[in-house]
């Protein structure tokens, strides 16, 4: 009720005081009803509690968390974020494709500067068991200077031919001989 | 030759250095006291232009224990006898009609005769316990003379041997010539079934293996566990040098009979295919230590190593001349492989010998005599053997697209060639007469390759 009185109080000497304030107005005859912002006083709610704590500090982003850092070497080489470059046929030059896919595992060894790989060099079955060596030797040198071209330290690098002795693909087509005519990387430390 | 006829006291000599057994000269079986002919044909021969039939029935069993040797050694010396086509072996299922000798002098020399034989093997064997002893006689079927007689003693575990040497020995006299029955080849397979350590790739390892050189008696030599390849004999047949991945490709030499091993190349670079010179006393091989596929010569210790070819083509699968002078070698600087030919000191004199073919690759030097074998592309997916003699210019084919075949290796007396073939499905080793006849398959268990055939 305090409250009521001192809101009527209060309204009145506004009235007042705007009546002073514009002599050309008339002089209120009657008090006007009270405002209802009186009301909203009367229901708001008390101030909230100050919130009291200490700030909890998180993990921050860094390689161990990294899903391809973690992995063990194996588990990398299964799935290898490194993918193979495809060579025509009795041929040591990397083509369009090959440079392409050269590129993004110079990117990725670039991103994961420790490790170190082997290029495996291998080739189809048409041409004999030692000149294969030949080739693949060739094939494991020429990806090797690739990526040295785009930065990646050849002294991370090894290379090795396969030759004809390990195929990628078992079968006699031209679709087998193809995905055999690699240059193979294989994650050896990181 | 007349000392095998008169010889009446035995003598003992060793057998060839690594075969195990003694041989003994046996007196000839002509009568005692009886004077002999002051010349005796040694040497028995068919009817005028036809080369001798040679029967070679079952040997006797002096010891029931000694029946199943008896049989092998008889079925083997026809098929060592059979190998050099010198004789006209008759077909072992057809002396039937020939009552069984059980003595020298039970021989039924009529009987062989009407049968066409102009010679007759008679051989006993004797077990006792582990040991054997194995006589034989070679008798000329007209003069019922023995022209050959000896004893052989040593272990019962591998009859064979007995078979192998007295065939070898039978050749060199009746013919003068050097049989192959004691020589071995050296492969590599995958029969083991091993998957390779190290690698999360599923390969199974190749490992080195010996075998006689009718494929009997296999042995594995190399257990890395890794991919070997490319095995080569040294001259005296007492060691192999191979690629070895372990996982870098280097040169290794195994002294096999001693389990001794060795590394010239001490893991310099990449390192393939090496080749004994003739003299064993150097290696000449493939590296890739200068970043890219040249051919190298050294000591067999890794010293006075140089470098014989300078191209940045790729320079591969050298071979030494007989005289070890030149050495071989396959290159694609033209953009597909041919064959060249320089000097084994310094890679002078180099010139290119193959012209007629499309692919000329793997070349192997005869070592007894100037001829080079090599595979030539003869389809897009397959190689034929051919030989190519330089003095002639002449090339001959001696496999005729069957599969693909390639990895020639001459036989020590440069009449046949073993090689690896597909034709039977996976890769086998093969052996072919220089004439492209008589093909055998040496090889069935799991897939083989890259032959060598030792001295």
């Amino acid at each position: 009720m305090r409250n009521q009185k001192a809101a009527i109080i209060v309204g009145l000497v506004v009235v007042a005081l705007a009546g002073g304030c514009s002599r050309n107005k008339k002089p209120a005859t009657s008090p006007q009803p009270a405002p209802t912002v009186t009301d909203a006083t009367e229901t708001a709610p008390p101030a909230p509690p100050q919130r009291v704590e200490d700030s909890v500090p998180l993990p921050q982003p860094n390689l161990a968390e990294d899903a391809v850092a973690n992995k063990s070497i194996d588990d990398l080489n299964r799935n290898s974020p490194l993918k193979p470059i495809f060579f025509p046929l009795d041929s040591a030059e990397l083509d369009d494709t090959g440079r392409a896919i050269a590129t993004a595992d110079a990117d990725v060894l670039k991103k994961y500067a420790t490790w170190a790989i082997t290029i495996e060099g291998h080739c189809d079955e048409r041409g004999t068991a030692e000149y294969n060596l030949a080739l693949g030797e060739r094939r494991a040198t020429a990806v090797k200077a690739y990526l040295a071209s785009l930065g990646v330290s050849g002294e991370r690098i090894k290379t090795v031919s396969y030759g004809k002795e390990f195929p990628f693909d078992m079968g006699h087509s031209e679709e087998a001989w193809s995905k055999n005519r690699r240059g193979h990387l294989v994650i050896t430390s990181k | 030759m007349k000392k095998h006829q008169m010889q009446l006291r035995f003598s003992v000599a060793l057998a060839a250095l690594g075969v195990g057994f003694l041989a003994v000269h046996l007196p000839a079986a002509s009568p005692q006291g009886q004077q002999q002919p002051s010349e005796i044909a040694v040497v028995i021969s068919g009817d005028p232009g036809t080369p001798p039939r040679y029967a070679v029935p079952d040997f006797v069993a002096l010891t029931p224990d000694a029946a199943e040797a008896a049989k092998t050694i008889g079925q083997v010396l026809w098929d060592d006898l059979n190998y050099e086509k010198e004789f006209y072996l008759i077909p072992r299922d057809t002396y039937g009609s020939v009552p069984a000798a059980r003595s020298p002098e039970s021989i039924p020399f009529a009987s062989w005769r009407e049968l066409g034989a102009d010679a007759v093997v008679f051989g006993t064997v004797q077990r006792t316990g582990n040991d054997v002893r194995v006589q034989v006689r070679l008798f000329n079927v007209r003069t019922r003379q023995s022209v050959f007689a000896k004893e052989y003693g040593g272990s019962a575990a591998n009859p064979r041997l007995y078979p192998h040497t007295i065939a070898d020995e039978i050749h060199q006299q009746q013919r003068g010539l050097r049989g192959v029955a004691r020589t071995k080849l050296a492969f590599v397979s995958d029969r083991n079934r091993q998957r390779v350590d190290g690698t999360v790739e599923n390969r199974e390892v190749k490992e080195i293996y010996i075998a006689d050189y009718d494929g009997a008696n296999a042995r594995r030599v190399t257990t890395s566990r890794q991919l070997n390849a490319n095995p080569n004999w040294a001259p005296d047949g007492r060691a192999l040098a191979y690629t070895t991945w372990r996982p870098n490709p280097d040169v290794f030499i195994s002294f096999i009979y001693q389990g001794v091993m060795q590394n010239p190349t001490k893991g310099v670079g990449t390192n393939y295919l090496p080749v004994f010179s003739p003299d064993g006393k150097q290696i000449a091989f493939m590296s890739g230590r200068s970043g890219n596929p040249e051919i190298y010569a050294m000591n067999v210790d890794g010293s006075n190593l140089r470098r014989l070819t300078n191209h940045p083509a790729g320079d591969s699968s050298p071979t030494w001349s007989p005289n070890g002078m030149q050495i071989a070698f396959t290159s694609d600087r033209t953009g597909k492989p041919q064959i060249y030919v320089m000097s084994s000191v310094d890679g002078s004199n180099l010139r290119r010998i193959t012209v007629d073919e499309s692919e000329a690759d793997r070349p192997t030097w005869s070592p007894s005599i100037n001829e080079i074998a090599f595979a030539a592309r003869t389809s897009s997916s397959g190689f034929d053997i051919k030989v190519y003699d330089p003095n002639s210019g002449q090339t001959q084919k001696i496999t005729f697209g069957e599969g693909t075949n390639e990895s020639p290796a001459y036989a020590p007396n440069g009449r046949h060639l073993a090689f690896a073939s597909t034709r039977s499905g996976r890769t086998q080793i093969y052996t072919v007469g220089r004439d492209g006849k008589d093909l055998r398959q040496i090889t069935r268990d799991g897939s083989n390759q890259t032959p060598a055939w030792s001295n």
